[in-house]
């Protein structure tokens, strides 16, 4: 049985439009027009218990939309939804008790009491054993190294700190299924590193499933072998995260170091980077092979090393609609 | 029953029993913080029974010392029991609806395994801890100052503080399916204003309603507002026997019930209509 399983999924929205200026806001006030936004369509997958699973697209793709109707918040138009064999729009107790969904801007927490307080209010809410609620809980807070933060009044904490202790309070009873939303945004580099192991940790101690969407690729790469990329509400790729560069990446980058780097190299590519005793290239996926090997030739003397571009690159490439070269039939924009 | 639906019961009731034991304590422990606000909120809170007192015990003097059956002790009587219906009345301010729904923050109420309203009612529960230790010396100030008939008996201080917890569910109950109006219509403060003075003239707030017209008082009796401040006022100041007071409780039951259920009905529709912008 999968613990996420999602077949045409659809959710659209009727949004009220109006011209700026206030000739346009009297007219509205007798006649208003909306316009249906399609956030999400005809959306399919399926989630293996304990998978983890990156959740990628630019902003206004649909991925928080997505997120939103598997957690029971929205409702969808059309498709089926089933998350550990429970329809999440029926906010079933027992459903609710095995998930979570952690967003970017979070308010969980009561803002003028000790997180501590607010854990112990989350242990009622979700009726946590006694016993397993101290386990988990200082648990946890020793993996986010909280011990000195959660004693102080929650308005008291940094972002960062208050993004721990949010987490830390919606992971206290032990979720099956987590659907996190942007969990690292505004988090410095450190925080957010600190943050990917507790989520990878979590992953592997309890074989929780994990929906991951964000905006950093150190997550999705960290974390995610396996990655659903979503753009105006339909999915264009899912499968695994190296597959995604080898489909959608056109070229790849030829790193040469050594005595020769001085030498003109735009006969073999485009010339992307040189200077620091190093030259880059990139070069169709397709001739890799032969320049490298013509290189080696008229230059035995050079260090070459070839890279798959860097994952920010080939989503960039993707959205904008570049790198669709390889075949995909299921891909709308190759429509 | 059968034994396995009993135990479900059973261990509702205690979950609840300990979430609002728990949640009641915190929202306590957040007024505690703030004792300057809580302070002048309920100093403030006292100044208009004051008013209505001033201007009933001078028209009452005017009128022989006698009005609709009230005499100045019985007006002073009923406003001091007023202001301890007014804090236990307090209720979900028709702004934290809109402000819900227009940032999204139901979604995180929505995301837990307990019913929003439970959170609703424990919190202001806890809230008023801090009122009441406010309101009680200031209450033996004017009882010394103003001298009020009130001598309740026994059974009259337990039905009263029954009345006072059924007119506090009353109206949160009510307020509350008013407040998921926002559902659908995002601003509703103009629709709490037009409740909000309906209620100032129909529940006893302004004036006893013994004091009102035939057909105000007829008109009372079809809504819900004398339920949360008249009823209770009333059986405080012994304007009501026994079975009044037995009986108006049975009311009070039935209005808590009806709300309750009107509060179902409009959240399920509701929260299928909710777009959890903001959040």
């Amino acid at each position: 049985m999968y613990a996420i399983s999602v077949d045409n999924l659809s959710k659209s929205f009727f949004v009220p439009i109006r011209e700026a200026g206030l000739r346009a806001s009297f007219r509205s006030l007798f006649k208003r027009e909306h316009r249906e936004v399609l956030a999400v369509q005809n959306v399919s997958f399926s989630l293996e218990p304990g998978e983890m699973v990156g959740f990628l697209g630019p902003n206004g793709a649909g991925k928080t939309t997505t997120l939103k109707m598997l957690s029971g918040l929205l409702h969808p138009t059309a498709g089926e939804v089933e998350v550990m064999g429970f329809t999440p729009t029926g906010r079933d107790k027992e459903y609710l008790r095995q998930m979570t969904l952690i967003m970017g801007n979070r308010h969980q927490l009561i803002w003028d009491i000790p997180a501590l307080d607010s854990f112990e209010l989350n242990r009622a809410i979700y009726r946590i054993p006694h016993d397993e609620y101290l386990q988990t809980r200082d648990e946890f807070i020793d993996l986010l190294d909280l011990q000195e933060i959660v004693t102080k009044p929650v308005r008291n904490l940094s972002l960062g700190e208050r993004m721990k202790v949010e987490i830390v309070a919606a992971l206290l009873h032990r979720p099956k299924i987590l659907f996190l939303d942007e969990p690292t945004i505004g988090l410095d580099v450190a925080m957010q590193r600190r943050i990917r192991e507790f989520v990878k940790t979590y992953n592997e101690r309890y074989q929780a499933t994990v929906m991951l969407t964000s905006h950093y690729m150190a997550d999705i790469e960290a974390l995610c072998r396996r990655v659903i990329v979503i753009h105006n509400g339909q999915i264009l790729f899912d499968g695994a995260l190296a597959d995604l560069v080898k489909r959608y990446s056109a070229n790849r980058r030829l790193v040469v170091t050594g005595p020769a780097v001085a030498a003109d190299f735009s006969r073999y590519g485009v010339v992307v980077e040189s200077g620091s005793g190093r030259v880059v290239l990139n070069v169709p996926r397709a001739d890799a092979a032969n320049v490298t090997s013509r290189m080696l030739h008229d230059m035995p003397e050079i260090d070459l090393l070839i890279e798959d571009p860097a994952i920010e690159d080939v989503i960039e490439d993707l959205f904008a609609g570049a790198g669709m070269g390889a075949s995909d039939e299921r891909d709308p924009l190759a429509r | 029953m059968t034994g396995k639906r009993m135990r479900s019961r059973f261990n509702e009731i205690k979950f609840l029993t300990a979430f609002y034991s728990l949640r009641v304590k915190y929202a306590a422990l957040l007024v505690f913080q703030y004792r300057l606000a809580t302070f002048l909120w309920v100093v403030g809170l006292i100044v208009e029974p004051v008013i209505y007192l001033v201007i009933w015990s001078t028209v009452a003097r005017e009128q022989g010392g006698i009005i609709g059956g009230y005499t100045l002790a019985d007006f002073t009587a009923y406003y001091l029991v007023w202001m301890i219906l007014r804090v236990v009345n307090i209720g979900l301010h028709p702004g934290a609806f809109e402000w819900r729904v227009r940032n999204g923050r139901w979604s995180h109420l929505l995301l837990r395994p307990l019913h929003p309203i439970h959170d609703d009612i424990a919190f202001l529960i806890g809230n008023k801890a801090l009122d009441f230790v406010i309101l009680i010396p200031i209450l033996i100030l004017l009882g010394l100052f103003f001298r009020p008939d009130l001598n309740p008996t026994g059974w009259q201080i337990l039905l009263f503080i029954i009345a006072c917890l059924l007119g506090f569910l009353v109206r949160t109950v009510w307020q509350w399916a008013l407040g998921l109006t926002t559902f659908w219509v995002v601003r509703v403060q103009a629709i709490f204003d037009l409740y909000f003075a309906i209620e100032l003239l129909l529940s006893g707030r302004i004036v006893p309603l013994d004091l009102l017209p035939d057909w105000a008082q007829r008109l009372a009796n079809f809504l819900p507002y004398q339920w949360s401040f008249g009823f209770p006022i009333e059986v405080a100041i012994g304007r009501q026997t026994w079975s009044q007071a037995v009986t108006g409780i049975g009311i009070q039951l039935c209005w808590i019930v009806g709300g309750w259920i009107l509060v179902m009905f409009l959240w399920r529709r509701g929260v299928k209509r909710y777009s959890a912008v903001g959040a």
